[in-house]
């Protein structure tokens, strides 16, 4: 039967609420907070009216609710959660759990900043805070991407080969709360492409007991699961890639690790994630109209690190921008930059990488601090000096 | 021995581990030695002993053997490979028949 897709005017956590309730979980537990709330209300109302089958847990805090979702988990049930900024840190010690005990729970977050001073706007100081739970990291551009990232979740945290959560990350209100035109498909073409979850061993499988959370100290073989969870996660990225691809031909929509936009002819680059993309997109078209060759690389998935894809999409570039909206106090510069600059080293001509800080908390991201980004990299690529250091874009 | 055999778990790699740290089967912890801990010994004085079984009711590691209702002679009363030592048969004994004695060099080869 031929997917039917249908075109509506939604938001982002409108789209990802739908694409919940068509990878039908067994089970929810969740705590409402700024700007996830709209996913776990719209949530509970269709389990409310019967429109999934889900048992919906309401928790007393997020630190509850992820550890419901790693007890249910466990016993055997496909399991999504939504948080975000506080609300995720306050899962942390949980996340690590959840990643060690290897249960494919999915979670969107919808990236927002941490206190003080408190702020409910977007960053992306919450998931960057989580890089190294052992979660897979999916990032969306917009509500369709969120969509489609999260059904495609599903399929990645569930696969024999992987059997690790993931987080899928929207941007707070830009992408949560912005109506957007999207599509959606229908409940049968969904249902059949995440499948039915087979849970390995299931707490409530009584026939094959098992015990979940037990001691691997006092010299015991606790380093050796770490290594086998390195293992699945660097397993996990083909696994990702071709989920993609299946879905891609499912919803006509391609999928990739990393997202190249004008990059086949581009002499200078800017590497951003999330919904920034879009204004990126839309300068370096305006740049190109003046005679600047500009490209645009989007990180689609932060962890697995796409590190060989971005030298892959970077080398011969005159001159890389990367933009962070997190901020990594102390380091050399923000994660995303980074690991850019890392996976770049070892290319055998050196490409000058420099780093911006923006819109933290939500702090605007308008066109012309993007075009003063493309006007230094052409000024690098001209010859001019490449400025140190990091840049607070657009902070005074 | 039980259908899970973790014999050469010390030379395991990652990947042979169960996936998620599970124990992926009930009553194992027979095969786990653990009596190394101890660092006091229970000792049965038979002689004392008035066989009430307190001692094997109380035991929070099921170390006591018992036979026929009755404790098995030493010096197989305790499963000295899962005793570790905590002392409640000794202090539950209504008669006093057990003393903890302290642990020697001579401890057995245990992990």
């Amino acid at each position: 039967m031929p997917v039917e897709h249908k075109t509506v005017a939604a938001t982002g956590n409108n789209m990802v609420a739908e694409a919940m309730r068509q990878c039908a979980p067994d089970v929810v537990a969740a705590y409402p907070i700024t700007p996830q709330t709209t996913i776990v209300e719209e949530f509970a109302r269709y389990v409310a009216q019967g429109k999934v089958r889900t048992e919906y847990v309401t928790t007393e805090s997020e630190h509850s609710a992820m550890s419901a979702c790693i007890g249910a988990s466990a016993a055997g049930a496909r399991v999504m959660t939504a948080t975000c900024g506080p609300g995720l840190a306050m899962m942390w010690e949980m996340l690590y759990i959840a990643s060690g005990m290897r249960l494919p729970i999915v979670m969107l977050n919808t990236n927002r900043a941490l206190s003080a001073p408190i702020n409910i706007h977007c960053d992306h100081s919450d998931v960057m805070g989580a890089r190294d739970a052992g979660w897979i990291l999916l990032f969306a551009e917009t509500a369709q991407e969120a969509y489609d990232n999260t059904i495609m979740s599903i399929r990645v945290a569930e696969d024999p080969d992987v059997l690790l959560p993931v987080m899928s990350c929207l941007d707070g209100f830009i992408t949560t709360h912005s109506i957007d035109r999207a599509q959606t498909m229908d409940d049968e073409s969904v249902g059949a492409f995440v499948g039915d979850y087979t849970p390995q061993n299931a707490l409530l499988d009584a026939d094959n007991p098992v015990s979940h959370g037990n001691f691997a100290g006092l010299g015991g073989p606790y380093f050796e699961f770490k290594r086998s969870q390195r293992i699945a996660m660097d397993r996990s990225k083909s696994v990702i890639e071709r989920v993609g691809a299946e879905f891609a031909e499912l919803s006509g929509r391609p999928f990739g690790l990393i997202e190249t936009d004008m990059m086949d002819d581009a002499e200078v680059a800017i590497v951003v994630i999330g919904s920034s993309a879009g204004n990126v997109r839309h300068v370096a078209k305006q740049m190109r109209a003046e005679g600047v060759k500009a490209g645009l690389v989007k990180v689609r998935c932060f962890r697995p690190f796409p590190a060989a894809e971005l030298a892959a999409a970077l080398s011969g570039m005159k001159a890389v921008a990367v933009l962070d909206r997190s901020e990594s106090f102390g380091a050399e510069g923000g994660p995303l930059f980074m690991e850019t600059r890392s996976a770049l080293y070892d290319l055998e001509r050196r490409v000058p990488v420099v780093n911006y800080i923006y819109g933290l908390g939500g702090s605007d991201v308008r066109l012309d601090l993007i075009r003063s980004v493309y006007t230094d990299l052409s000024d690098i690529a001209a010859g001019g000096e490449v400025p140190a250091g990091l840049h607070y874009l657009g902070a005074r | 021995m039980s259908k899970w055999d973790i014999s050469e778990l010390d030379s395991w790699k990652a990947e042979q581990f169960p996936l998620g740290a599970v124990i992926p089967e009930s009553g194992n912890s027979r095969d786990y030695v653990t009596g190394g801990w101890r660092s006091e010994r229970p000792v049965r004085d038979a002689q004392t002993c008035t066989e009430c079984l307190l001692c094997w009711i109380f035991c929070p590691d099921s170390a006591i053997r018992v036979a026929d209702e009755k404790l098995a002679a030493d010096p197989d009363t305790f499963n000295l490979d899962h005793c570790k030592g905590c002392g409640i048969c000794a202090n539950e004994c209504p008669v006093e028949a057990i003393t903890m004695v302290p642990e020697g060099c001579e401890l057995p080869e245990v992990k």
